[in-house]
Order: C-alpha cells, then sequence, then structure tokens
C-alpha cells in the first residue's frame, strides 16, 4: 500500500475551532456561569487615594433587606485572610502587606474598604451606599519622581523613601568610558505613561463550597489558573490544594490583566466558605479603571553614544519607574528583568548601563501590560534613535541599518545578560521600506509640506523575549516560580485524543492551533482532537499564558508528550507485527514495516491494543498517555520593522494614521492567520498608546481617565488597515521552531508612530512630545513653536 | 414591578419586572441568553447590542419596560436553525475575532449596518461599527469581515437570506 499523503496542517490558515461558539452566544464566560443561590458581592471602595481608616459602619448595610452579610478588612484579617504576595523578589525588595480590603490604611483611589454580599447585585450595590466609612486623610503623591524627594509623602512606613528597590545591569564603568569617548551623545527625556488594559471582559469570580466534600470551586477570569491556585490556596488562604480547584473558562481577552491574584477573588473565594452559599462578583467598567493592575509608567533619561561615523557606543539608561500603592505578583520583574535586558535592542552596542528605581506612589499598583518592560526598552531604543538621527542629520533607516547586529553573529550575546537565539535583522527592515516606498514616500512628503500638509513617517525595529526562561536562571534572579509548561496527550482506546495544557487561551486560539500540532504529530484529524484548557481539576499543572509564551513552551511540551506516544506506539505495534521495534516507522497515522508498508497498523488499532493490553510487550504497561514538562533552554526572540505613515492637521493638532507597515519575523507559524490576528490587535494597542490612551492622575490621586469616555481606548474609525509582512527564522530553542506573536504588534507600534508625528512635526523645530500625542498637545506645541518664529 | 411582554428570538415571553432593570439583564439574568454580553455599563462599549424591532440597540441603555410590545433578537437567534447568518460565517471566515466576549455585539451592529447600508466601504464600515470596542482584533479582520458579508447578502438569491433580525 502508498503512503496516504497526508497534507499538513501545520502552517496552514485554518478556520478556529472555537469560533463557533463564540458567533452563536454559547461561549460560556465567568458571569455567565449561573448557580442556584447565588448571592452577589459588592466592594465598598476609598474615594481617597490615602487615607487612615478611623471606623466602618456596617450596622445600616447589614440591615439592609436582601443582604446576607457585610465584612471589613479586620473581619477577613481576623478571618485567616493574609496578604497577597509578590512572585518576583529583588535584592533589598521593600515588600508590601497587599489585603484584599484595607485594614487600616487606604493607599489609592478605588481601594476596597469592606465587601457586601447580598440576594441580588442590585441590592448589594445598594446596601454599599449605607455603609459609613469614617477615615481622616492624608497626603498623597501619584508621581514618582517626585515620590523620591526627601519629604515626600510615605506610602508604606517600610520605605522610607518610597523606593522599593534600586536594580542596575550592564557595565557602568565601561558605558561611562563610551559615553566619554563618543563623538556625540544623545540626551532624551522619555515619559511612557501609565495605560490600562481595558480587556473587554470585566474581570469576574465565582465561588461555591461543597461541604460533603470540602472542595472550594473558583470561576475566574485568569491567564493562570493554577498560579492562582497556588498563590490563594498555599499563601492567601490556607486551602489545601487538592481539594481547591479554580476554573478560568472563556476569558473574554486578557493583556496581561488577568495574570494576577486580585483582592476581589480572594475576597470572593473566602465568602464562599465562610457564608456557604455561591458568592459572585463582576467588576463593572469603573472598577477596570480602579482596581486592575495597571501598566508601562515610566521616566527615563537615555543618553546614546556615537562615534563620528555614527556607529553606537554606548547608551545609559536611568528610570524611574512607577508601582503604584503595592507591590502586585509580577510587578518586580516588569521594569527590570523585562525592561533592562531589552535596551541592547536589535543593535550592535559595545556598553550598556541601565539602572531603575521601583517606587510607590498613591496610585493604582502597575505590574505586566501587553508586552511588560519590553515596549517600554523599544521605546527608549527607538525614539531615541530618531532624535539621533535628526541631529547627527543621518537618514534614521540608514543609521538603524548601519547598527543593526549581522545575521552571522548568532547567538548574540548582548551587553545586558540576554544571549539571542537566531536571528536576521536587516531583511525585515529592507522589506518594510519597499513596502512604504521609502524613498518615494519622502518626495511626496517634501511636496506636500510646500502645500501645508504635514505628514510623517516613523520606524521601529523591535526585539521582543518570549517563553521566560528557563526555570533555573528565572529563579537565580527572583522569581518564586518555575517557567516551564505542561502537556498531557491522552489517547483513547478508539484512538480520539485529549490533549490538557497548562496554557491558558483568553483570544490566542489554542483549541485550533494545538489541534493542529496534535493532528499533523499523529496522523489524525483535527475533530479527533480536543483541547483542554483553564481547569487545575482536569490539567495536570501549568503556569499559563503570558509573555507570549504558549506556543514557544506551551505548544513544545505537547510535541514532547507526542513523541513519547509515537515512541510506546512503535514499540506496541513492532510487537502486534513481529517485527523489531526499529524496523518500524510512523508516517501519516500508521505504524508500518520499513520496506513492506502493508505490514502496518493505524494509530486507532495501536491504541485499542493498547488498552485491551492482551498482547503487549514484556515490562510495557497498558494505557497511551503521556505528560511532559516543557523548561526551555533560553528565550525566543521575535523581532521586524514596523512603519507609520501619519498626517498631522496643524491647525487642529489632530493625527490621523494613513499607513500602518509590518514586517515580523516570529519564527515558524502554526496557523499565519491567527499570528496575523495577534499582531493586528498588538498594533492597535501600541498604536493607542502613541496618540490616545492615558491613565492620569490630578494631585489629590484621583484618576481623572477612569472611563471610557475619558481614557483613548481605540476605535474602528481611528484606524487604517495594516500591511503585514513576515520574514522566518526559526527558533533553535524549541522543537517547533516557534518563537511567539502575542506582544510583538504592541512593542513596536508605539515608538513607530511617535516617531511618525515627530517626523511630521519636524518643520516646526518640535524635537519631543511626550507621549500621547492628542491633538490638544499637538496643538499647543505648533502654536508655541509658531508663536516662538513670530518673535 | 411592571408586567412586560416581548418577542426574543421568536418566542413570546411575559414577566413581572423592576422598572429599574435593564434590558440586558433581563435576557441574561431571566432568560438565560448569555451571549448577550456587558462589557462597560456606560453604552460605550456596545457588546450588549441586540436588535430591537430590526435595528441594533445597546440592550444596557435600554430599560426592559420600554421593550414592551418589542421583538428583540439576540445573538442566540440569529441562525436559523443550525445555518448561520451570513453575518456569523463571515466572522468565522475571515478571523474576525479573538477572544469572542465583544463579538456578539458586533456581529449585531454589523446587522443593523447592513440593513442601512448594505455595500460600505471600508470608511463606511468603520464608522458604522466604531460603536463596539473590540481590545483584540485592532479591527482589521472586522472590516473584512463586514465586507465579506455584505457581498455574501448581495449574492443570496431573493428569498433566501435570512430574514429574522434583518
Amino acid at each position: 500500500m502508498a503512503t496516504a499523503t497526508v497534507e499538513r496542517l501545520v502552517g496552514k490558515a485554518i478556520r478556529r475551532r472555537e469560533d463557533p461558539r463564540f458567533i452563536t452566544g454559547r461561549g460560556t464566560f465567568t458571569d455567565d456561569v449561573k448557580l442556584p443561590g447565588t448571592h452577589h458581592a459588592f466592594f465598598v471602595r476609598s474615594s481617597l487615594a490615602h487615607a487612615r481608616i478611623v471606623n466602618v459602619d456596617t450596622s445600616r448595610a447589614r440591615a439592609h433587606s436582601g443582604v446576607r452579610a457585610v465584612f471589613t478588612g479586620k473581619d477577613l484579617a481576623d478571618g485567616g485572610v493574609n496578604g497577597i504576595p509578590v512572585g518576583w523578589l529583588l535584592p533589598g525588595l521593600k515588600t508590601t502587606d497587599f489585603r484584599a480590603i484595607a485594614v487600616d490604611r487606604v493607599r489609592h483611589a478605588g481601594e476596597a474598604v469592606a465587601v457586601v454580599v447580598a440576594e441580588s447585585a442590585a441590592i448589594a450595590r445598594d446596601a454599599a451606599e449605607l455603609v459609613q466609612l469614617d477615615y481622616e486623610e492624608l497626603p498623597v503623591v501619584v508621581d514618582a519622581v517626585a515620590a523620591l524627594r526627601p519629604g515626600a509623602p510615605l506610602v508604606h512606613d517600610s520605605a522610607p523613601d518610597n523606593r522599593c528597590f534600586h536594580w542596575e545591569i550592564g557595565d557602568k564603568a565601561k558605558t561611562d568610558a563610551a559615553l566619554r569617548g563618543a563623538a556625540k551623545v544623545v540626551k532624551t527625556h522619555l515619559v511612557n505613561q501609565r495605560l490600562i488594559a481595558n480587556a473587554i471582559e470585566p474581570r469576574a469570580s465565582l465561588a461555591s463550597y461543597a461541604p460533603a466534600t470540602d472542595e472550594l470551586t473558583l470561576w475566574v477570569t485568569s491567564q493562570n489558573p493554577h498560579v492562582h491556585r497556588l498563590i490563594m490556596g498555599a499563601f492567601v488562604l490556607g486551602l489545601p490544594e487538592q481539594t481547591f480547584r479554580v476554573i478560568s473558562p472563556d476569558v473574554g481577552g486578557g493583556f496581561g490583566s488577568k495574570i494576577f491574584v486580585y483582592p476581589e477573588e480572594v475576597a470572593v473565594a473566602w465568602l464562599a466558605k465562610k457564608l456557604g452559599v455561591p458568592v459572585k462578583w463582576t467588576a463593572q467598567r469603573s472598577e477596570s479603571f480602579l482596581a486592575d493592575m495597571q501598566g508601562r509608567d515610566h521616566v527615563s533619561e537615555v543618553e546614546m553614544g556615537f562615534d563620528a561615523g555614527g556607529t553606537l557606543a554606548g547608551l545609559r539608561v536611568r528610570t524611574v519607574a512607577n508601582l503604584g500603592a503595592y507591590l502586585s505578583l509580577f510587578a518586580p520583574c516588569v521594569p527590570t528583568y523585562l525592561y533592562g535586558t531589552l535596551l541592547n535592542g536589535l543593535y550592535d552596542i559595545p556598553a550598556i548601563h541601565c539602572e531603575v528605581d521601583g517606587v510607590f506612589t498613591h496610585t493604582v499598583p502597575v505590574d505586566a501590560y501587553r508586552g511588560a518592560g519590553r515596549p517600554e526598552a523599544c521605546y527608549v531604543l527607538e525614539r531615541t534613535m530618531d532624535v539621533a538621527a535628526r541631529e547627527l542629520g543621518t537618514d534614521p533607516a540608514e543609521l538603524r541599518r548601519k547598527n543593526l547586529i549581522s545575521k552571522d553573529r548568532f547567538p548574540f550575546q548582548t551587553q545586558v545578560a540576554l544571549t539571542y537565539d537566531s536571528g536576521n535583522y536587516a531583511p525585515a527592515l529592507a522589506r518594510a521600506l519597499e513596502m512604504v516606498g521609502y524613498q518615494r514616500f519622502r518626495a511626496e512628503q517634501a511636496e506636500a509640506r510646500t502645500r501645508g500638509r504635514y505628514l510623517g513617517l516613523g520606524l521601529s525595529c523591535y526585539i521582543e523575549a518570549c517563553g521566560l526562561a528557563p526555570s533555573q536562571v528565572v529563579g537565580s534572579l527572583g522569581a518564586q516560580a518555575g517557567l516551564y509548561e505542561s502537556g498531557t496527550v491522552r489517547v483513547h482506546p478508539t484512538g480520539k485524543v485529549t490533549v490538557l495544557t497548562g496554557s491558558h487561551s483568553h483570544g490566542q486560539g489554542h483549541e485550533t492551533t494545538f489541534s493542529q500540532l496534535v493532528a499533523d504529530g499523529l496522523g489524525i484529524p483535527m475533530t479527533d482532537v480536543d483541547i483542554v484548557h483553564g481547569d487545575t481539576g482536569r490539567i495536570p499543572f501549568g503556569m499559563g499564558t503570558y509573555g507570549s509564551r504558549s506556543g514557544a513552551v506551551g505548544g513544545t511540551a505537547i510535541h514532547m508528550s507526542l513523541q513519547k506516544i509515537i515512541e510506546k506506539g512503535r514499540v506496541l505495534a513492532a510487537h502486534l507485527l513481529e517485527a523489531a521495534p526499529d524496523d518500524v516507522e510512523f508516517k501519516a497515522g500508521r505504524f508500518s514495516v520499513k520496506g513492506s508498508p502493508d505490514r502496518g497498523k493505524t494509530f486507532a488499532e495501536v491504541s485499542l491494543a493498547a488498552y485491551l493490553a492482551h498482547k503487549m510487550p514484556a515490562g510495557m504497561e497498558p494505557g497511551l498517555e503521556a505528560t511532559s514538562f516543557f523548561d526551555p533552554p533560553n528565550f525566543t526572540y521575535p523581532f521586524g520593522t514596523h512603519i507609520a505613515v501619519v498626517e498631522v492637521d496643524v491647525e487642529t493638532g489632530r493625527t490621523t494614521l494613513l499607513r500602518y507597515v509590518a514586517v515580523d519575523d516570529v519564527g515558524n507559524v502554526i496557523n499565519p492567520m491567527i499570528v496575523e490576528g495577534q499582531l493586528h490587535g498588538g498594533i492597535a494597542q501600541g498604536v493607542a498608546q502613541a496618540l490616545w490612551e492615558e491613565a492620569a492622575y490630578d494631585e489629590s490621586g484621583q484618576l481623572t481617565t477612569g472611563s471610557l469616555m475619558d481614557y483613548g481606548l481605540p476605535r474602528a474609525d481611528q484606524l487604517p488597515s495594516f500591511e503585514t509582512d513576515r520574514t522566518v527564522t526559526p527558533s533553535p530553542v524549541n522543537a517547533l521552531g516557534v518563537k511567539g506573536a502575542g506582544e510583538a504588534g504592541t512593542i513596536a507600534s508605539t515608538p513607530a508612530v511617535a516617531n511618525a508625528v515627530l517626523d511630521a512635526l519636524a518643520p516646526f523645530g518640535i524635537g519631543h512630545l511626550d507621549l500621547p500625542l492628542t491633538p490638544q498637545k499637538v496643538w499647543k506645541a505648533v502654536q508655541a513653536a509658531r508663536s516662538t518664529e513670530r518673535r | 414591578m411592571a408586567r412586560i411582554s416581548v418577542k426574543v428570538n421568536g418566542t413570546q415571553q411575559s414577566h413581572e419586572v423592576e422598572p429599574r432593570q435593564l434590558l440586558v439583564h433581563y435576557l441574561r439574568d431571566v432568560l438565560g441568553l448569555t451571549g448577550t454580553h456587558v462589557g462597560c455599563d456606560t453604552s460605550q462599549c456596545g457588546s450588549c447590542t441586540v436588535m430591537l424591532d430590526g435595528h441594533s440597540v445597546k440592550s444596557c441603555t435600554l430599560f426592559t419596560v420600554q421593550a414592551d410590545g418589542s421583538e428583540v433578537v439576540t445573538i442566540e437567534g440569529l441562525a436559523s436553525g443550525s445555518k448561520l447568518h451570513p453575518v456569523q460565517e463571515s466572522f468565522w471566515e475571515e478571523h474576525g475575532l479573538q477572544c469572542g466576549f465583544c463579538t456578539p455585539g458586533v456581529i449585531l451592529s454589523t446587522v443593523g449596518l447592513l440593513r442601512e447600508n448594505p455595500d460600505p466601504d471600508e470608511r463606511a464600515i468603520r464608522a458604522g461599527i466604531e460603536g463596539n470596542l473590540c481590545r483584540c482584533t485592532g479591527y482589521h479582520n472586522i472590516v473584512k469581515a463586514v465586507r465579506s458579508a455584505a457581498k455574501k447578502l448581495a449574492g443570496a438569491p431573493a428569498g433566501t437570506a435570512p430574514t429574522r433580525g434583518t
């Protein structure tokens, strides 16, 4: 029999298997889970950013009809609820007592001070208004640079200068010398403004306790349910892990904001057990603004040195990172190991030194938001490169091109600890310039300026680091967790397959991409494969999905299990075929004897034989199942070049994004349709940081952009369609050769757009403006430039 | 409490409701139609969009009592049995969704848009769906899906296009 040609699925744009339920309204998001007898929690929140709690009088709320209970922070503390720990420690780090509900002091506006539980969400909300909060206002500091000044109001008594940590990376002496000897040192002062993830599904949690089995089940909007279970069970609530089940069903977007263990879900889990009824909480959008961990918020002083020929000589960066009022789960890692280590970018920089101060303020805590540290690093480099190009009188594309690391230098050891796995940077830059028609654009731009139209083009050459690993290394750097992933392939007697993955999909389409891997690996149809994720009751263990790690780490774990299944199947098939195992090969779903393809067994026949166990090789156990944990030897490093083309209306200050070109290299691709979708979404978020989004606080610590009216989430009519292409440089770090695509767009696009706007404004002599480049800010800058001209 | 009578996805419903109850909560909590989502409570995000008497509306902006005597189609009622509505098909084919949370609202807004303008260009599509926030797709593939749906609906022979909700 000739070997059947089976079409490979990996690499194909296959329609998503998860979509039928979403397009028919049959997805199951946390708030869609309904349990009989469910009570609803509503949190009373502080309207002050810093205050001493004198008294919380809950008596009137308690007496309200339909209210089951009202608890304060003291009640939870007395009830055995511990603070939420931090998951990444740095030397000298000052930790915080981060409570689900504030006990004696509130440190940001929106911090919970009491929780009301009632028969309905509406009753809980009504009764919350009856809670009398007596507190004493204390002085506030919201700006991280101001918080470091002597005499600034203190956030935590344990951090007498509001400094949580000071961290350095790179060679200071070498960098000092390099900058001293440089022909030109370009300096920038850059603010990377604070952002709010705003996944469209608000956070939610539902907990139910079964006294008969002592099992507590928590449905929660989590990107990593096993991490939730471990931290909540072992540290916060003291629950036995084996009877604590965390289910993260369909999750409506995460972007980092659903990684962390939050006060509300801790409280809900505790309440369900305490009260013996299911308890649900679903955030209102206003709570997403006040109680979801926020992102970015850096202020950096940058010095970039060049030799006389425009070659990079050194880079010094000093950054103040605002951490907010408490240390969220991975907060210390984001402005350090995910930021300072990325400052090498795509360039050959002989000396780099970076120091970072992590600072407490009276604002919502800051943690990972899509890109997490890497967009901040990319912005520092790519914005400064453009300023440098202007100061050096060089073309910005040419300045970048001449400083790229050449393709023969991989693996490349950077000056800031990382070793880049593989790369070939020049083709992506060349392709992006070709797609945008770079020379033609410059001519159009010059011509448009003569007619009072201001066009601008901005470049961004980015690198990303995905799949944070290996565990041993991250452990030595302070991680309180391993960063591997698990993947179980369970073959049923009929040859159908269930895959249990520790990765979690909240839009990434794992049910499709992982099925493609498995169907190809075992030579079976995708419809024979079921992918299970998001349930600690079904999946052995998992670290979840963030940092663009699922394909590279989770996918590889599944791939490893497939190899184990095939190997066991091969030995069993050989036994059944009375052949030597080495003479049996597996191809296209069939085990057969080499040279005599007619002698063979299908995958389903071997699966059945493994479970019948009537005829097994000596010593082989029945069954066909494998679990693997993949702990990668290194990160993967996707890269690329993005180019934005804008027009700025200088009479209104309004920027229109005319074109967006992205050439990305994410290594091998399992499903190009899904990869492109990831890039599109990332680009939109990064564009929005450049032009519209900002979490702004006033001096008293009130978030002044606390609604979707005030915070500039991008809408369809503000964006163009994107022009994308790829180069492919496989990663040697994992068997699939994949790198990761989830954050690339967000990392690259912010500086591309910022550079484009400032390129458009070049005729006005405007060197730099901080983000977001709103019409008001641009208009003011143009007005100021014109009035200077007139003087 | 007030008694209301409303036809939802072809079935006549009648319930006593609180006057302050929003239509979206009636659909989700009383009728169990959880495909209609709440993303913002403030009529900004459009995740709760449904068809009310043939027009797409944000169901968090209406009290249930305002829908008394009306006909509502939610995402659960858009397909004809197992046959997907062309807009649903297009969103699937063009990868017009990722996490799927905003999707029911975007699909119903699209149904409303194409009813008013059967052949919108990209600018009209983007203007037509700007009331729906999507944080995953950057709208790129949503725009493609709407174009594709417009073509499908235009190409459908008379009498075979699904009528419910359009």
